[in-house]
């Protein structure tokens, strides 16, 4: 890690708190803290409900926290008006999204301009900055075909080529390949981890451990409570996968989160059938 | 849309049609009926004895007044049994039941004459009240007259008149087709005032638009002294024709067409509403690409104005279209107002802005994390 002491950290979380409101109130995040570096790429994982998306939102700034401070490049963004966060949002922050979000009508270099408009990138600049984005996820070939004319995993592309457009500090991805097949997810990974390589931090959300391993960093998210799973904070960018494998501890430990309390739990197999990487070697360090 | 451009073009066609309806009743009034105004002597026609109380030098009198063309006095001549005959002295079977009229030179110009053969008389022959006539088409044929060459003679109760002129037709005293037109000052001489029954009346040749005014002004003209001995009429105005026809079309289809506008509003408010629902995902996207609420709001008044804008365009011209195809199918001419044409896509755009306020309003107030969650 070559993070300059002086530099701030992309996201820092702090105490962070959110509780839907009621009735009855539910809190879904309590007392958060976490750091994200600049050139890391992080991965956050947890069972459904466990508040990953919650924590999604106050981080991508499209909603905000009950308690706590959130600062994106030390700039503390948690309560600031939202004029402030839109800003943020359009510079700094690059989406993606499970189920991509692409307009349908506009073909996919459009589709990345859209995210120049909000951000005042002079007009005569964006269609070759939206090209230059597109061909690095590969795509360029493909910048006048229409969503519907692409398949997932080149929409995929198109919507990370949309969030890579205005060189944001952070690439905030959201389940990125939960609409994917094994094979365009092993891609699109593997896509992130070069992304990552050339130097992006990247907050992965997801439930895909074959995804996850990719990440320097594993965090779980469970009950809102954030714990850090394997691999270690200081390692070099894209320094492979944590080790894992069929039977591994830390593999167990993934599959089984959210319900490790239960009595009876039928772990191996709910492992097999929500974690298909747990019984095969797949996910076995390369 | 549909609604703003049934409104829109609903308003263009019923303007065009009702401005285009007056105008077209306008040029009828226009050729010949605005431009005549008579005379009546009214104290005359209640008089028990045979009276004039126009004045000799009428004719001169209302030529001074300003927007007179040409003007004279004419009265039918009445006689008990038919008198006019080729030869003198003929028996019953021979004499012609012609009416006989009496004219003023200015009479007959004004009435519109239109001469086949000769001359009309002139002031020389009423002020000596020569005994010259001038006759029509038909009451030559029957008097057996071609030719004036030899001045041929006819005979009114044996007296015998010069014919100098026949008339092939005249617009406004119909007796002058078909009968026998002396000086108004020989008939005076030979038969005196004119009867009650037929009193004479001053027929006035105007400019365009002039008649209500010279109206009003010839009685005073002629008898300074009792101008309510004279009675004189002008045609209605056409411009409170085309303002009455205009005001009656206008009040029934200006409110059809402004519920139609209505409608198209609200339609276009629909339309916008569904398309912010139908759009919340896209809106959250946009908001995570750093939009803010304005940017969204702007977004979808944008939308609907230029939809309303769009409605009008394409209503302005089916309401063109229309009104053109009611001209040329009734043989009209087309008369719409430039600025209406122009002014109507305008104010499609406004109804579009309007109908668009609330959609925008609750677009701006998405939230975008649930929004992006669909």
């Amino acid at each position: 890690m070559t993070t300059a002491s002086a530099e701030p950290p992309v996201i820092r979380l702090a105490g962070l708190s959110y509780t839907y409101p009621g009735p009855p109130p539910v809190p879904a995040l309590r007392a958060m803290d976490l750091v994200v570096r600049r050139g890391e790429h992080v991965a956050i994982t947890g069972p459904s409900g466990s508040g990953k998306s919650t924590l999604l939102n106050l981080v991508g700034l499209l909603d905000r926290p009950t308690e706590g401070t959130i600062e994106v490049d030390g700039l503390d963004v948690g309560a600031a008006p939202e004029r402030r966060r839109a800003a943020v949002r359009a510079r700094r922050i690059g989406f993606v999204f499970q189920s991509f979000h692409l307009l349908p009508h506009r073909t996919a270099v459009e589709n990345v301009m859209l995210a120049q408009i909000y951000a005042d990138v002079p007009r005569r600049r964006r269609y070759s900055a939206a090209l230059a984005a597109l061909a690095q996820v590969g795509l360029d070939h493909r910048a006048d075909a229409l969503p519907t004319a692409l398949s997932g995993g080149e929409r995929q592309r198109v919507a990370i080529a949309r969030a890579l457009v205005n060189h944001p500090s952070l690439l905030l991805c959201d389940e990125p390949t939960g609409n994917l097949d094994s094979v365009t997810t092993g891609e699109l990974s593997g896509l992130l981890a070069a992304l990552h390589r050339e130097g992006a931090t990247l907050l992965v959300i997801t439930h895909n451990p074959a995804v996850a391993e990719r990440a320097q960093r594993r965090v779980t998210i469970r009950d809102g409570m954030l714990a850090e799973q394997a691999g270690t904070a200081g390692a070099a960018p894209g320094g492979g996968s944590p080790a894992g494998g069929p039977g591994a501890p830390a593999c167990r430990r993934l599959a089984c989160a959210g319900r490790p309390r239960r009595p009876g739990c039928p772990c191996a197999t709910w492992a097999v059938r929500r974690w298909p990487g747990c019984s095969s070697a797949r996910v076995a360090p390369p | 849309m549909l609604g703003t451009v049934l409104g829109i073009g609903g308003f263009v066609a019923i303007v065009g049609l009702s401005q285009t309806a007056a105008g077209q009743i306008g040029s009828t009034f226009n050729r010949l009926d605005a431009t005549q105004v008579t005379v009546a002597d009214t104290a005359a026609g209640k008089a028990s004895v045979p009276t004039l109380d126009f004045p000799r030098d009428a004719d001169a009198l209302v030529d001074q007044i300003h927007g007179v063309i040409a003007a004279g006095v004419w009265w039918n001549v009445t006689f008990k049994s038919a008198v006019v005959s080729a030869r003198p002295a003929a028996s019953g079977s021979s004499q012609l039941g012609l009416p006989v009229t009496a004219t003023t030179p200015g009479a007959l110009t004004a009435s519109g004459a239109i001469l086949a053969a000769g001359t009309l008389f002139s002031q020389f022959h009423e002020s000596r009240a020569q005994q010259v006539a001038v006759i029509g088409a038909a009451a030559a044929s029957q008097l057996g007259i071609s030719d004036l060459a030899d001045q041929p003679a006819i005979f009114i109760q044996g007296q015998p008149f010069t014919v100098i002129g026949i008339i092939s037709a005249d617009a406004r005293i119909p007796q002058l087709n078909f009968g026998v037109s002396v000086p108004a000052s020989t008939a005076l001489r030979l038969w005196g005032r004119p009867p009650p029954s037929a009193a004479a009346q001053m027929i006035i040749h105007t400019r365009l638009g002039a008649a209500q005014v010279v109206a009003r002004q010839v009685p005073v003209a002629l008898r300074p002294d009792d101008p309510h001995l004279l009675t004189a009429t002008a045609p209605a105005s056409p411009a409170q024709l085309q303002h009455s026809v205009t005001a009656s079309l206008n009040t029934l289809f200006l409110a059809l067409a402004g519920i139609a506008v209505i409608v198209g509003m609200i339609g276009i408010a629909n339309t916008t509403l569904v398309a912010v629902l139908e759009r919340v995902s896209e809106i959250g996207l946009r908001r995570a690409l750093g939009a803010r609420p304005v940017h969204i709001a702007v977004q979808f008044l944008a939308e609907s104005t230029s939809l309303g804008l769009f409605g009008g365009l394409i209503g302005a011209s089916v309401g063109v279209l229309a009104v053109l195809a009611v001209t040329i199918d009734h043989h009209w001419t087309a008369l719409l107002d430039p600025r209406l044409v122009l002014a109507a896509p305008a104010a499609g755009a406004l109804i579009g802005l309007l109908a668009g306020l609330y959609p925008a309003l609750r677009a701006g107030t998405v939230e975008p994390a649930d929004a992006l969650r669909r």
